[in-house]
């Protein structure tokens, strides 16, 4: 974990309530897909956790979605804006587990965290399926982006408007696959946990109070006892997992 | 040159900044951060009898300037602190650590109490009598002044190293339940505790935490903090430590001038986790800016004239 001053690139939306921020700061503390930042906001007491996109040697790429005051109030950050942030926060995805045709699971806003994942699985020679899933189509984000690190990419709306009509379990359904990980909404991850043909990483999200495993906000009980989702977390393989 | 040293019931500290329970788990996530060998000492996770898992979550809500919790005493029971956790701080930190312990009868405090008084790493014993009595149909030790000097007898007769008393402040008259507390023997007290509090999330119309309500702590409470610390230290003759939304060099002093002998810092750790570091190294220049060179001239100052 790295605590720096974070400059904002660029911060702008990519549906109506996405949006995609890239910081200037140290990435070094960064050490897998599927980890997270905790960001501190004039204004407001706590720090936002939000996951990591995708990073270099100097720049990190967050995406996250305007659902509170504080995220509103990180929409309206203008370019230039500088950020106190815990950087490289939690446990991410273990891609040496993954298999030789892993498929990775998106829903909504917990699609971002899927995007390094895949490049670093594609990085390590592993065919790689993407399952992007949205309500509808004005909310779809970055298909494209997957689809140039050389994924196949499948996209589920539940309206119908784009791509398979329903849930991503209606694309995974299908698909064949040795391994799969994912990030999304509970009852998501509820609908993968019923099909799911194979071992796979879950991604989870809690209230958290710091981010870093000091004050057991943001616990949960496991089959190998209790977990804090921020530092043990937020990644958990499925076999540990108690739904 | 300023002397940041304070006496805390018999044991000297290099700084009164001791990081509070609950915000500084065993002290090795933050001794990889930053040599915690700098703190005066600190208070590590409550630990009671049996392991317990806590509360359900959310166990975490925010509000202006602090937050609410409800974790519910996560600990893995005083067993394994022991067996498990005291030999890893060891490891990490060289100083007398405080022993933050709760109960649910008089019976469960002596019991954890008696078994970290052995530990040689234990330099004082703070007793959190904020909890519920099972036996007293549910009511908080903490808020009445026989209940609270019960449990500090209890652990007195079972304990050789000095016991601080962790005062609540959702009580009537916090003055009573401190005498109550010096009466039957406490070394020493620590207040204030969080004030009990809630929210409510306007899109669901519920409690944002499962418990529905929980301990408000952060800078929003200092003023009250100070108010007892100062009551408290005027009616007593035995050491208070004082806490309550500290998150700066300039809070330790105005704590110490109400009264305080140490400070202690909770929320502030979880939002910048080198905060008390940061209070340390800017303590003797703060000193030095108000003309203070030792802690101990400047202590309840406010009590004076």
């Amino acid at each position: 974990m790295n605590r720096g001053i974070y400059k904002i690139v660029s911060n702008k939306p990519l549906t109506k309530d996405i949006y995609e921020m890239k910081l200037d700061g140290e990435t070094s503390h960064i050490t897998a897909p599927g980890q997270f930042l905790n960001i501190l906001l004039d204004g407001f007491y706590l720090r936002r956790p939000i996951s990591i996109c995708d990073y270099d040697e100097k720049t990190v790429t967050i995406i996250y979605k305007v659902v509170g005051h504080g995220t509103d109030a990180m929409a309206k950050l203008p370019e230039g804006a500088e950020l106190d942030i815990l950087c490289g926060l939690g446990n991410g995805f273990d891609t040496a587990i993954c298999g030789k045709k892993t498929v990775l699971i998106g829903g909504g806003v917990g699609v971002p965290p899927m995007y390094n994942l895949c490049k670093k699985l594609i990085a390590e020679g592993k065919e790689v399926a993407v399952i992007l899933g949205f309500n509808t189509k004005d909310e779809i984000f970055y298909e494209e982006e997957f689809k140039a690190l050389g994924a196949k990419v499948y996209v589920s709306t539940v309206d119908g408007s784009y791509g398979t009509k329903g849930f991503v379990t209606d694309v995974l359904k299908d698909l064949e696959y040795d391994y799969f990980c994912t990030c999304g909404p509970m009852p998501m991850f509820r609908a993968i946990e019923k099909i799911a043909a194979t071992s796979g990483q879950y991604s989870f999200e809690e209230r958290m109070g710091c981010g870093f495993g000091a004050c057991m906000g943001c616990s949960c009980k496991t089959k190998y006892g209790y977990k804090r989702i921020c530092r043990d977390g937020p990644v958990l393989e499925r076999e540990e997992i108690i739904w | 040159m300023v002397n940041t040293k304070v006496n805390l019931c018999g044991i000297e500290l290099d700084n009164p900044v001791i990081p509070a329970s609950g915000t500084f788990g065993f002290g090795y996530e933050f001794a990889e951060l930053y040599d915690i060998n700098c703190l005066g000492t600190f208070s590590f996770k409550g630990t009671t009898k049996d392991p317990r898992f806590g509360n359900p979550t959310p166990r975490i809500a925010e509000c202006e300037r602090g937050m609410i919790n409800a974790v519910g005493l996560q600990n893995p029971g005083v067993e394994k602190v022991i067996s498990e956790e005291l030999p890893k701080l060891a490891k990490c930190f060289s100083k007398p650590v405080m022993a933050n312990v709760s109960g649910f009868s008089l019976e469960e405090y002596a019991y954890t109490c008696e078994k970290l008084d052995k530990e040689e790493q234990v330099g004082w014993l703070e007793v959190n009598i904020s909890c519920p009595n099972v036996h007293g149909g549910g009511m908080s030790f903490g808020t009445s002044p026989e209940a609270a000097a019960e449990v500090t007898k209890a652990v007195k007769a079972v304990t050789t190293k000095p016991v601080i008393i962790k005062l609540s402040p959702n009580v009537t008259d916090i003055v009573a339940i401190a005498k109550a507390c010096e009466e039957a023997g406490a070394d020493g007290l620590s207040l204030i505790n969080t004030l009990l509090g809630m929210r409510i999330d306007l899109k669901t119309g519920k409690p944002v935490i499962a418990n529905k309500m929980g301990g408000f702590s952060g800078p929003a409470i200092k003023p009250v903090g100070l108010r007892m610390v100062y009551q408290v230290s005027s009616a007593v003759n035995i050491p208070v430590v004082g806490m309550g939304g500290v998150e700066s060099a300039e809070d330790v002093i105005e704590y110490i001038m109400a009264g305080a002998t140490a400070v202690e810092v909770g929320a502030a750790n979880l939002v910048n986790p080198y905060v008390c570091k940061e209070i340390i190294d800017d303590l003797p220049a703060v000193m030095a800016k108000y003309g203070i060179k030792n802690l101990n001239d400047i202590k309840g100052s406010a009590h004076n004239g």
